[in-house]
């Protein structure tokens, strides 16, 4: 099961950088994450699951890569605002594509915005915590999948 | 002509406006919620809807509904990240005239105005 849907997120991440930074991002070997260990960049982003699954996928990006990637969607001006924004809309987005294979009972949230690295991710209980690497022009970020099938949608 | 954008996310409001707003659109208002987006179409009565999904308070579908209800010539088009097909079906059975899936890019969105327009 883990495997299938690292496979789903990695495909909307690549499709993500794809289609609005122009470039390939790179995925590194995903791993799973040690208990309280800090995986957190400047910013990042929440979105939680019910329904089919239940659990939390979180993006997370430094500023740096956040300030070269706010030019090429056309923001000319980078900010912490629009930085946490477009960690939101990211996390979204990467969510929201999975239903393409997870179908729409995989039910997502608004993103909630996390600004600062003391991130400890929250998972669900009896929950495995995979962290997917994204390197893109040198930038590193990180997609967290933290999920497990609702047994009482299954 | 006047464009309504109804998104969450400001990033996103701020794109699809650069997009096209100014260009073919001499009022752009915008609305962050399903139920803004409501108020903002009565008061407003925009020839174009641009329309998330996943919103707090009221999301886009249920406001397709609202607005369907008010005018059912509204012409919407659903711009979200849900990618099953089943909710595509549903936007459109509900009213939207168009489903953009997100990611999306200056070209995209200009195309699904343009063919929204034409029908």
């Amino acid at each position: 099961m883990e495997e299938a849907i690292l496979k789903i997120f990695a495909q909307s991440i690549t499709r993500y950088f794809a289609t609005v930074a122009d470039g390939q991002a790179v995925l590194g070997t995903p791993y799973l994450s040690a208990d309280n260990e800090s995986v957190a960049f400047d910013f990042s982003a929440v979105i939680g699951i019910t329904g089919s699954h239940r659990g939390n996928i979180y993006y997370t990006a430094p500023r740096e890569k956040l300030h070269a990637l706010l030019p090429l969607i056309g923001e000319a001006a980078p900010d912490d605002r629009l930085c946490a924004e477009l960690v939101g809309e990211i996390t979204n987005t990467i969510s929201g594509n999975a239903r393409e294979q997870l179908g729409a009972s995989f039910m997502i949230s608004t993103p909630f915005i996390i600004e600062g690295k003391p991130l400890s991710v929250h998972t669900a209980k009896d929950t495995t915590c995979y962290i997917l690497p994204v390197s893109w022009n040198q930038h590193r970020s990180r997609v967290v999948v933290s999920l497990q099938q609702n047994p009482s949608n299954s | 002509m006047k464009l309504l954008i109804v998104d969450d996310s400001l990033i996103m409001r701020r794109a699809i406006e650069r997009s096209i707003g100014r260009t073919r659109f001499t009022e752009v208002h915008t609305a962050t919620t399903g139920l803004l987006a409501v108020e903002m179409f009565e008061r407003h009565r925009p020839d174009v809807v641009t329309m998330d999904i996943t919103m707090p308070d009221m999301d886009g579908l249920a406001a397709v509904d609202e607005i369907m209800k008010r005018d059912p010539r509204a012409v919407i088009l659903v711009v979200s990240a849900l990618a099953d097909k089943a909710t595509a079906v549903e936007a459109v059975k509900r009213g939207a005239q168009g489903f953009l899936l997100k990611p999306v890019t200056a070209q995209s969105v200009q195309a699904a105005i343009d063919d929204i327009l034409s029908d």
